[in-house]
C-alpha cells in the first residue's frame, strides 16, 4: 500500500541531486574583478589582449587572483577592492579609449561548476545596488524635429524650382504653405510628392489664399519612432560604454521606452548626467544680412534665432541646419594652437563632403557652432571661415575649460539622441543598502524556516520532521531553479521564498491532519497513512492553483520588484507541489512502507473524543 | 501533541447572523476610512522623488528640513525610517527641475551640511508611470478575482465561487482600511502582498468546501447547516496550525525583514488574521445563503463518474 516503485524514488533522489549541484554555486561569494572588453564590435577579446593585460599588471605588480577569457572580455580577479581599483586605473591608462575597463564581481564558485552551467542567482539592483533608469522617448520633440527638418528642405525645393509662395508656416504637427494662386499650388504639390515619400497632401482653400497642408503619414511616423528607439538604444549603449559598467542593461521596452541598468555603479550623479544629457551640435551659418540690435528690440526675422556666444555677445544665427553631430566619427579633448582647450572632431565621408563645400561656399562668413543640451541651445564658438577644410577634421574652441572640453568630447563622442529622451522612473540603491537587503532576505527566511522546524517536529514528531526535510528540499530546489533559470532575484523576491515556505508547509499539515483524522476514525495505521496522503492530494492541488492564479496575474501586470515577487511565488507553488507530495511520502514508505504490522503512526498524541461515535 | 479537541461540532452555522452583522460592520467601517482618510499611497502609484540616507550618527531631522528649506524644497516630508541614522525624504514632482537633477540637487546641498551623509536609495517614478501602476494593479486584482471565481465555479459549483470570492475581497477591503487608518504607505509591494494574500486565502475557503463536498456524500441524512458545521470543525486544527506556520514565516519578516519588507509583512499578517476569520464565518454563511443544496455538489460527482466531462462544466454553471 504505502510503497514506491523504484522509479519514483530515483526521480526523488535525481532532483534533490539536482538542487544541490546547482544551489551549490551560491554559497561561494564573490570576488573583486576587473572586466576588460573591447568598445567596437570589430575588436575581439583574445589571447594577444589577454597577454597585454597581464604584462601591463606584472609590471606593477599588481597580484592576481585569476584569469579569464570570456565572450565579452577579459575577467581578473583580486583579492581585494583595492588591488581591484589600483588595477582598473593601470589598466584603462595603459589599454587606452578603445576598451571598456570595469569593476565587477565574480562567483567564487570552481570551474566545474560554472562549465556545466551552474551559477548563482542573478541579483537584482535593490540587492547588489545600482542605478535602474525607464526613459521614455519625446516623440512630439522628434516629430518637431523633422518637421523642421522638411520645412527647410521644401523651402528650398520651392526655390529651386521658382515657385512662388506667400508663406510656410508650421501649424501644429503640419506645416501650411500658403500661394497665390491654384497653379503654383498644383506645381508644388507634383514638386513635393516627387521629392517626399513620407509626406501627405491637402488642398485647402482659405479666404482668397490657397493653403497646401502637408503632414508626415501615419506609417513614416511609426518608422520614424522605431528608429529613434533604435538609434537612442545604440546611442545610450555608446555612452554607457564610456562609464565602464560591467553587465548594463539597455532594452527597449514598449513602443516608446527604454529600460537601462547598470548594477553596481557607484557615482550614481554621473551617470544620470550622462544618460541624461542629449548633446548634440549643429552647424549653421550665421545671419549677417539681418541686425542684431534690432532682433534685439524683439524685430526678429523669420529665418533666424537670436543667441548668445559663449564669452560673447548676441549673434543672430539662421534655422538652416547646414550639418548635425549625427555625422560625427570621433571627438577628443586637446588643445589649439594657442594652447587653448579644444575638442578636436573627425567627421565621415558625408559629412567632410558637405563640410568642405560648405567652406569653399562661404570662405569669409562666419559659422556658427551649436552645442544643444537638453533644450537648451547655445553657440560655443563662431569662427570665420578662412578657407576651404577638406578632410573632414573639424576644431571647436570657445571659451571652455579642459573639464568641459573633455566632457563635450565625450557627449559628441558617444553620439547624439535620434529624439530628446526623459527619465520617467528611476531607481537607485546604494552598495550598501544592497548588502543590507540582502541579510534581511536571507534572515527573514532562515529564521522563518526554523520557527517552522522547531514547531512542527514538536507537534507531529517523525511526521513532523519528515514535513521540514520535505520543506527543505522545497527551498533547495527552488533556490535550484532561480539559479537555473538565472531569474532576476530582488527583495521582494526573497520574501517571496519565505512566504512560500510558510505557505508549503500547509500541503503537509493538510495530509498529516488528515492522517490523524483517519486514525482517530480507527482506520490502521497503514491505511491511515495511504488515506491521508491521496485524499488530501485534491485539496493541496485545488488549493495550490488558486494561489498560482494570483501569481500568474501579478507577473502578468506588475513590474520590477513586483515581478520578481512574482516569479518566485509561481517557482515555489510548483516546487512545493512537489516536495510535499511525492519527496514526503517518499520518505514515509522509506521508513514504514514495508513494516507489515505498524502499529501505532509517530505522528504525535492521536485525541478521541470519548463519547462521539460517528 | 494535540490542541484542538472538539467533542461536538461547533455550530457556526447557527451564529450566522451574529458573524454577519460583525463582518457588514468591519466591512462598512473599512469602507469609511477608504473613503475618508484615503489610502497614503507611494510614490510608485502617485509619482514623486523618495530618497533615503544615512548618517553615520543619529539624524537631526530638524537641520535636514532647513537645509531643504534653504534650497527652496520645503514642502518636502523628512522623517526617520527604520533607524534614526536614516533619513526618508519625500519630494513632490517638480515641473521646473528635471527629476533626475533634483535628488542630486538634494544630495549635494546635505552633503555640504554634513560630509558624512551616504546616499542610500533613490526612487523616482514619473506621473504618468504612476497613474500605469494604479491602471495595471486594478487590472491585477480583477483578472485574480475573475480567474479564482472561474476555477471554483468549474471545480465545485458556482456558489462556491462567488461566496469564496467576497469572502476574500471583503479581507482585502479590511487590509486596505487599516493602511487607510493608519495611514501606512501603500506601495506596490503592499499591493503584491495583497495580491497573494487573495490567492492564498481562498485556499481556506477551498479546503473548508472540499470537506463540504465530502460531508453531502457521507452524511446523507444531516441538514445542510449541520454538514458545514461539520466540515468547518474537522478542518479547524489543520486552519489553525497551517496559518500560524505561514505567519511565523511572516512575523520571521515583520522583525528581520527590515523597513523595506515591514507593511509588507504586516499586510500579509491581516490577511492572514482575516482569511481564517472570513473563510470560517464568512463564506460558509454565504454559500448557506446563496442555498446550496446536496443536489448541487453530488449530482455533479455523478456525472463525473459517467465521464461526461463537457456537461460536467455546463452543469456547474447551473444554478
Amino acid at each position: 500500500m504505502n510503497r514506491y516503485p523504484l522509479w519514483k524514488y530515483l526521480i526523488v533522489v535525481f532532483s534533490v541531486l539536482l538542487g544541490i549541484l546547482f544551489t551549490l554555486p551560491n554559497f561561494y561569494g564573490e570576488s573583486p574583478a576587473v572586466q576588460i572588453s573591447p568598445l567596437r564590435a570589430t575588436d575581439k577579446a583574445d589571447t594577444v589582449l589577454l597577454a597585454r593585460v597581464e604584462d601591463a599588471l606584472r609590471k606593477d605588480n599588481i597580484p592576481i587572483n585569476g584569469m579569464f577569457l570570456e565572450t565579452v572580455g577579459i575577467k581578473v580577479r583580486f583579492a581585494d577592492t583595492d588591488t581591484q581599483l589600483k588595477a582598473k586605473d593601470v589598466l584603462q591608462s595603459v589599454l587606452g579609449n578603445g576598451y571598456v575597463v570595469a569593476l565587477n564581481l565574480l562567483s567564487d564558485s570552481p570551474q566545474w561548476l560554472t562549465d556545466i552551467g551552474a551559477l548563482p542567482m542573478y541579483l537584482g539592483l535593490d540587492l547588489r545596488g545600482g542605478v535602474h533608469f525607464l526613459l521614455q522617448v519625446d516623440m512630439k520633440g522628434a516629430l518637431s524635429k523633422s518637421l523642421d527638418r522638411f520645412s527647410v528642405d521644401i523651402r528650398g525645393n520651392l526655390r529651386e524650382e521658382k515657385i512662388r509662395y506667400k508663406g510656410l508656416d508650421r501649424e501644429g504637427s503640419q506645416i501650411i504653405i500658403k500661394f497665390g494662386d491654384t497653379e503654383s499650388r498644383a506645381r508644388a504639390s507634383d514638386e513635393i510628392n516627387k521629392s517626399y515619400d513620407d509626406l501627405n497632401l491637402r488642398e485647402q482653400d482659405v479666404e482668397e489664399e490657397f493653403h497646401l497642408a502637408v503632414a508626415i503619414k501615419q506609417e513614416a511616423l511609426k518608422r520614424m519612432q522605431d528608429s529613434a528607439v533604435q538609434q537612442n538604444i545604440i546611442t545610450l549603449r555608446n555612452r554607457v560604454n564610456e562609464l565602464g559598467v560591467a553587465e548594463p542593461i539597455i532594452q527597449q521596452a514598449g513602443a516608446d521606452r527604454v529600460v537601462v541598468q547598470l548594477p553596481g555603479v557607484q557615482d550614481t550623479a554621473k551617470a544620470k548626467d550622462i544618460l541624461g544629457r542629449t548633446a548634440t551640435l549643429e552647424l549653421r551659418m550665421v545671419d549677417e544680412e539681418h541686425d542684431v540690435s534690432s532682433a534685439l528690440r524683439g524685430q526678429g526675422h523669420i529665418g533666424s534665432e537670436l543667441y548668445t556666444e559663449r564669452g560673447g555677445g548676441p549673434l543672430l544665427v539662421k534655422k538652416q541646419v547646414m550639418l548635425t553631430g549625427e555625422r560625427i566619427t570621433d571627438a577628443q579633448p586637446g588643445f589649439d594652437n594657442n594652447n587653448q582647450p579644444a575638442v578636436h572632431i573627425s567627421l565621415d565621408s558625408n559629412g567632410s563632403r558637405i563640410f568642405k563645400q560648405l567652406t569653399r561656399d562661404n570662405v569669409g562668413k562666419r559659422m556658427a557652432i551649436l552645442l544643444i543640451e537638453k533644450n537648451l541651445k547655445e553657440v560655443i564658438t563662431a569662427p570665420v571661415i578662412r578657407e576651404e577644410i577638406p578632410g573632414g577634421r573639424v576644431q571647436i574652441t570657445g571659451s571652455m575649460t579642459i573639464e568641459e572640453a573633455r566632457d563635450v568630447a565625450l557627449l559628441l563622442r558617444a553620439g547624439a539622441l535620434a529624439a530628446p529622451m526623459d527619465i520617467i522612473e528611476e531607481r537607485t540603491v546604494g552598495p550598501s543598502l544592497g548588502a543590507e537587503n540582502i541579510a534581511r532576505g536571507f534572515n527573514s527566511t532562515l529564521f522563518g524556516f526554523a520557527a517552522i522546524a522547531i514547531f512542527m517536529t514538536i507537534y507531529y514528531l517523525i511526521f513532523g520532521f519528515i514535513s521540514v526535510t520535505a520543506l527543505g528540499v522545497n527551498l533547495l530546489l527552488l533556490v535550484g531553479l532561480l539559479s537555473i533559470l538565472q531569474a532576476t532575484l530582488t527583495l521582494p523576491g526573497m520574501a517571496a521564498i519565505a512566504l512560500t515556505l510558510g505557505m508549503a508547509i500547509d500541503a503537509n499539515v493538510l495530509i498529516n491532519e488528515r492522517i490523524r483524522d483517519e486514525l482517530r476514525n480507527g482506520v490502521s495505521p497503514q491505511a491511515a497513512i495511504n488515506a491521508g496522503y491521496e485524499r488530501a492530494f485534491g485539496t493541496i492541488v485545488d488549493a495550490n492553483i488558486t494561489t498560482l492564479i494570483a501569481g500568474i496575474a501579478l507577473f502578468a501586470f506588475g513590474s520590477g520588484p513586483v515581478k520578481g515577487f512574482a516569479v518566485v511565488l509561481c517557482l515555489g507553488i510548483l516546487t512545493s507541489m512537489f516536495s510535499a507530495v511525492m519527496v514526503s511520502r517518499a520518505l514515509v514508505n522509506l521508513l514504514y512502507g514495508k513494516r507489515r504490522k505498524l502499529e501505532r503512526v509517530p505522528i504525535g498524541q492521536v485525541w478521541k473524543p470519548a463519547s462521539d461515535k460517528r | 501533541m494535540e490542541f484542538f479537541r472538539f467533542k461536538r461540532d461547533i455550530p457556526f452555522m447557527s451564529w450566522g447572523k451574529y458573524t454577519t452583522t460583525i463582518s457588514l460592520v468591519t466591512f462598512i467601517v473599512a469602507v469609511f476610512f477608504l473613503v475618508t482618510n484615503g489610502l497614503n499611497l507611494g510614490v510608485d502609484f502617485t509619482g514623486g522623488t523618495v530618497m533615503e540616507v544615512g548618517y553615520t550618527q543619529s539624524a537631526d531631522l530638524n537641520r535636514v528640513r532647513g537645509t531643504l528649506a534653504k534650497i527652496g524644497m520645503s514642502d518636502a516630508s523628512v522623517q526617520n525610517f527604520g533607524t534614526s541614522r536614516d533619513v526618508l525624504i519625500r519630494l513632490p514632482a517638480k515641473p521646473e527641475i528635471s527629476s533626475a537633477q533634483l535628488s542630486e540637487i538634494v544630495m549635494t546641498a546635505l552633503r555640504q551640511d554634513d560630509i558624512t551623509v551616504e546616499m542610500r536609495r533613490v526612487e523616482f517614478v514619473g506621473p504618468q508611470v504612476g497613474k500605469e501602476l494604479v491602471e495595471n494593479g486594478a487590472l491585477a486584482l480583477l483578472v485574480v478575482s475573475l480567474g479564482i471565481i472561474a476555477y471554483l465555479a468549474l471545480r465545485f459549483e458556482w456558489k462556491f465561487g462567488v461566496a469564496a470570492i467576497i469572502a476574500n475581497l471583503h479581507d482585502v477591503v479590511i487590509i486596505l482600511g487599516f493602511f487607510a487608518f493608519f495611514q501606512w504607505e501603500f506601495s506596490l509591494t503592499v499591493l503584491a502582498a495583497v495580491l497573494a494574500i487573495l490567492g492564498y486565502s481562498v485556499n481556506e475557503s477551498v479546503v473548508v468546501f472540499d470537506r463540504i463536498r465530502e460531508n453531502f456524500r457521507k452524511m446523507r441524512k444531516t441538514s445542510v447547516a449541520q454538514v458545514i458545521d461539520n466540515a468547518i470543525t474537522r478542518t479547524m486544527s489543520r486552519t489553525i496550525i497551517t496559518h500560524g506556520c505561514t505567519q511565523m514565516a511572516v512575523c520571521s519578516m515583520l522583525f528581520f525583514g527590515g523597513e523595506a519588507l515591514h507593511y509588507f509583512a504586516l499586510a500579509l499578517t491581516i490577511g492572514i488574521l482575516f482569511g481564517i476569520y472570513s473563510a470560517v464565518l464568512v463564506a460558509s454563511p454565504i454559500v448557506m445563503l446563496l442555498g446550496v443544496s446536496r443536489e448541487d455538489l453530488v449530482r455533479i460527482e455523478k456525472k463525473d463518474k459517467d465521464k461526461d466531462k463537457d456537461k460536467d462544466k455546463e452543469a456547474g454553471a447551473l444554478p
